[in-house]
């Protein structure tokens, strides 16, 4: 059956996407964010998976205002990467292990969490970003070197789903994949954050006590940080911080006892506080 | 319903509010994710204006490109941000400007740890309603 060996959070901060492909980041400003993902791409590469589950969001990308889906499973065969105004990232395209996204799309609806079933859809940096700085770069004409099952979360249109019901959905996305009958070694990510505002006079906040006790808290006491209301994300973190409600699906889907195997933390990237940890099950 | 989340200095919170009030200008602003869109756009904006059926404060807004009144008449960052990407100026850059700290010193700001949250949690601490 296939089995959940690990979970990673991660900022999805596209200026990380941007100087990745203009090959910048030995610059003074770019290597303290590159150097907290080397260990991380070492430990990719001795415990690469065959399907990432990737929890992120669309930045008004491949959904316009006019269908908002608070939780969206990409089950198309693959996702080509999309224009965001600036020209599409030149990276490979994602496959999806699409056998497996049905059964989990048909598990969590049996299991009474209504997703959206999305059969065409393109992927922005939210979760482009993320396999970039876990496997450095890949040419375009390249493969990622695992499948990816893309969940995406509405967190743009306010309410975003509650950090309780993205937890609880992490319970369900597990179920259905140990109910997937292949041997397969999947990880979970819940991606974007920490603290950041992109908009409006208050842009620029970043809360560094505030990124390190939910850090901290994942590990002891990750259902008593499910339960925070969304007012405070988007006070103590900034308004675009409420991404962070993606990590409680990450860490619902895990066992209740973790290792902490990795964790870097640094301020800043274009406007954003970049947070990354890495969790393995215990056996 | 009671809004709590209103109670926060120099922030907007895109509820479904704000998305109905700026729903024709944030489409118009998605359809520049797209080459052939922003090629007609830069050719004749007015023109190309013409098929959201914005209001005119709205449209003036994009005209002016007076990034925080898009946001005050209901456009959301992530739209409006694909306007500033037409215009070549990225999310930092965009940030820069709806602050009224300017590029530089914005980025500054950013390299230096951010702006704190002490003092900026709710809009007495700046003086607002």
């Amino acid at each position: 059956m296939a089995r959940i060996t690990a979970g990673i959070g991660c900022s999805h901060v596209p200026a990380i996407g941007v100087a990745m492909d203009l090959g910048n980041t030995h610059e003074p400003y770019w290597q303290p964010v590159f150097k907290g993902f080397e260990k991380s791409r070492e430990w990719q590469k001795e415990n690469n998976p065959d399907v990432i589950f990737m929890v992120y969001n669309d930045h008004c990308t491949a959904f316009d205002a006019s269908c908002i889906p608070t939780f969206a499973l990409g089950c198309a065969a693959e996702f080509q990467p999309a224009d965001e105004g600036f020209g599409p990232r030149p990276v490979p395209v994602v496959k999806n292990h699409q056998k497996m996204a049905s059964h989990i799309a048909q598990s969590l609806i049996l299991d009474e969490f209504d997703i959206t079933i999305m059969n065409e859809m393109e992927v922005d940096h939210g979760l482009t970003v993320p396999l970039s700085v876990m496997y450095g770069e890949i040419p375009q004409d390249g493969e990622w070197p695992a499948l990816v099952i893309p969940l995406c979360v509405n967190v743009v249109q306010y309410p975003a789903p509650t950090g309780n019901r993205c937890y609880n959905l992490g319970k369900a996305i597990r179920r259905a994949i140990e109910s997937y009958d292949e041997d397969l070694n999947v990880h979970i990510y819940g991606t974007g954050g920490m603290s950041h505002q992109l908009q409006y006079k208050r842009a620029g906040l970043i809360n560094p006590e505030w990124d390190n006790d939910f850090l901290d808290r994942l590990t002891t006491d990750p259902v008593g940080l499910s339960q925070m209301p969304h007012v405070e994300y988007l006070r103590e973190a900034g308004s675009e911080g409420v991404e962070m409600v993606m990590w409680h699906v990450m860490r619902g889907a895990l066992n209740d006892d973790i290792t902490e195997v990795h964790r870097f933390y640094h301020v800043p990237a274009s406007n954003t506080a970049v947070g990354h940890i890495i969790f393995e099950n215990h056996a | 319903m009671e809004k709590d989340y209103e109670d926060i200095p120099g922030t907007f919170v895109f509820d479904a509010d704000r998305s109905r009030e700026g729903y024709h200008l944030n489409q118009f602003c998605i359809s520049l994710r797209l080459q052939a869109n922003r090629d007609r756009f830069q050719a004749d904006e007015k023109t190309y204006l013409d098929a959201y059926p914005m209001t005119s404060d709205q449209r003036d807004a994009v005209l002016n490109r007076d990034w925080n009144r898009l946001l005050e008449l209901g456009g959301n960052i992530y739209y409006t941000s694909k306007l500033a990407a037409n215009d070549g100026i990225n999310f930092q850059n965009l940030a820069g400007l709806m602050t009224g700290m300017g590029v530089e010193e914005y980025r500054k700001m950013m390299v230096e740890g951010g702006r704190p949250i002490e003092g900026n949690r709710y809009k007495s601490e700046w003086g607002e309603e």
